[in-house]
């Protein structure tokens, strides 16, 4: 019983994706009847403008936005958890980490229009388009990279501060020579999180973008609405593909490290 | 003259100290204030402001987005939005409730198998998990299209009539929604699962308890931290989603998400919608603070 649930549960999460991959090999271009197998929708894919531009758009998003939020996030981390900070700053900090996380991004999103409709007025950078975007992912992400090289920091000792210190460290050769290679698989984490959190987000980008920053979740989203094409079936699928390797990968990754 | 004090071997003087941390944090605090909590307390006067003729804001006090939001429009009264916001909170629980329905045996059939195997059975729930959610939505209108085996199985039993999809529809939203949050809700209850101690269940059996027994006293006391976290984390994204009801539910079923995306998006009307997101945040810390007020009682008990 509980097997027989379970198994149809996890199919309803499956069988969707299975259409879409079945019909991104259907030779019929309208309409949903069979007509043979063909790889032609996965090959158009390199001559799709659309599809190719939506592409570059969303991987130079998740590009800039987390090299930019991972610089304030790893700087935050470093003063929040190596400073002696009063109890009501330290708490109004962490408050302001937990904030995004814990927002609805519909509510973020919104908070984010008016910012940028405010902000317009004075700079043209927020207009909608592509530096718009990023400053909207960087939002999210910072306290995501925050928390990671947080939670790294917390486990190393203090006692290779202190040896540092004592052997006439001074702050920046502490932090390139000791601390930043002890974190660095913290700080890695940390972007690693922020940028699949950036490829995979929809609403944020929605909300802010502009005519020529179209991304890969937001043509999708345009064609489910307009009418969809085997081009944009053979797109999800091999996003999926893509999906099922990165979680697959990154599961052999933590097992190896525990 | 500041006093010296020695910080984990650094020799140097609380004011310093204080300040390298400032000037570390500090970026990203004020990113975060510029971005996220300047505008959203904006959105407390906005929601009070009028949209001009040009979609501009001009900023006055009054009522009139609330009282529009509770149905006193223009055209006279309709209950279309207050309606709306009921539907989101009860969409919302009935998805949480049938997540929960289908989480508990998903995360003790992962349970019944073995330890090396575990990890790919998780990697099962996990992928969804990081697949786009509009990939996910789009693909069940797919699914539910007319020539599909669902909507052809529906038409044969007399429940469709032939040729129709099965979405718009209140059942494609629930479908959606619920493929779109079970693996929310089972990664954190597997947490709980796994760690069961299953002496503690057989103490239940042994005092007769039927299965009914053995979950109440048995698998809930245990899991309860797990579901915490699941409900939370269903419940509260379900109430802002908007993908979901505006690719599988049309007109008819707008929920809140849908409306903050037109008055945002469609409409150029940021102060109804800053009202909107305002209730949408309201309902949102109403819920986990009821939540959280229900949750303690259970631990006393």
């Amino acid at each position: 019983m509980t097997r027989a649930v379970a198994l149809s549960a996890l199919a309803l999460l499956y069988l969707p994706m299975l259409a879409v991959a079945l019909f991104s090999l259907n030779r019929t271009r309208h309409g949903l009847g069979w007509g043979g197998f063909t790889w032609e929708w996965y090959l158009r894919l390199l001559q799709n403008e659309a599809v190719l531009e939506a592409t570059r758009n969303t991987f130079l998003l998740a590009l800039l936005s987390t090299l930019l939020a991972t610089l304030l996030g790893t700087l935050l981390a470093l003063g929040l958890e190596r400073h002696p900070f009063g109890r009501r700053f330290r708490g109004f900090l962490e408050t302001l980490l937990y904030l995004p996380v814990v927002t609805p991004d519909l509510i973020l999103a919104a908070a984010l229009v008016v910012a940028f409709g405010f902000l317009r007025q004075a700079f043209s950078l927020f207009e909608p388009g592509l530096p718009a975007m990023v400053v909207g992912h960087v939002t999210f992400q910072v306290a995501f990279v925050a928390l990671v090289v947080m939670s790294r920091l917390q486990g190393l000792p203090r006692e290779l501060d202190e040896a540092a210190r004592d052997l006439y460290a001074t702050y920046p050769v502490y932090l390139r020579r000791v601390l930043l290679p002890l974190l660095t698989p913290g700080i890695v984490a940390g972007a690693m999180l922020a940028f699949t959190l950036s490829l995979d987000d929809f609403v944020i980008s929605f909300f802010t973008a502009g005519p020529t920053s179209q991304t890969l979740p937001l043509l999708i989203y345009a064609s489910a609405r307009r009418g969809v094409t085997p081009e944009i079936h053979a797109v999800s699928t091999l996003i999926f593909l893509l999906t099922v390797l990165a979680v697959l990968g990154g599961e052999r990754l933590t097992r190896r490290s525990v | 003259m500041n006093r010296l004090l020695v910080w984990y071997g650094e020799l140097t003087t609380a004011p310093s100290l204080f300040l390298r941390g400032l000037l570390l944090v500090l970026p990203g605090m004020v990113w975060l204030l510029a971005f996220l909590v300047l505008p959203g307390l904006v959105l407390l006067p906005l929601s009070f402001a009028e949209r001009g003729a040009f979609g501009e804001v001009v900023w006055t006090f009054s009522w009139e987005n609330y009282r529009r939001l509770l149905g006193f429009g223009v055209l006279g009264y309709s209950p279309d939005n207050l309606l709306a916001l009921l539907r989101t909170l009860w969409v919302a629980l009935v998805t949480t409730l049938i997540c929960l329905l289908l989480a508990y045996p998903i995360a003790f059939f992962i349970r019944s198998k073995p330890r090396a195997q575990r990890y790919l059975w998780l990697s099962l729930v996990l992928i969804p998990f990081w697949t786009n959610i509009v990939i996910r939505t789009y693909a069940w209108q797919l699914l539910l299209a007319p020539e599909m085996p669902f909507a052809r199985l529906a038409s044969a039993l007399g429940l469709l009539e032939p040729g129709m999809a099965l979405f718009p529809s209140t059942l494609a939203v629930y479908v959606g929604m619920v493929s779109a949050f079970l693996p929310f809700m089972v990664l954190p209850l597997y947490s709980s699962v796994e760690r069961l101690d299953e002496s503690l269940l057989e103490a239940v059996r042994d005092l007769y308890g039927g299965p009914w027994r053995v979950f109440l006293h048995g698998v809930l006391p245990q899991t309860l931290p797990g579901l915490t976290v699941g409900v939370i984390l269903t419940f509260v994204p379900a109430m802002g989603m908007f993908v979901v009801p505006d690719l599988l539910g049309g007109a008819k079923h707008l929920l809140v998400g849908n409306l903050i995306q037109q008055a945002f998006y469609t409409m150029r009307d940021w102060p109804y919608g800053a009202a909107l997101s305002l209730v949408l945040v309201l309902l949102t810390l109403l819920a986990l603070r009821l939540y959280r007020r229900h949750g303690k009682e259970v631990e006393l008990a």
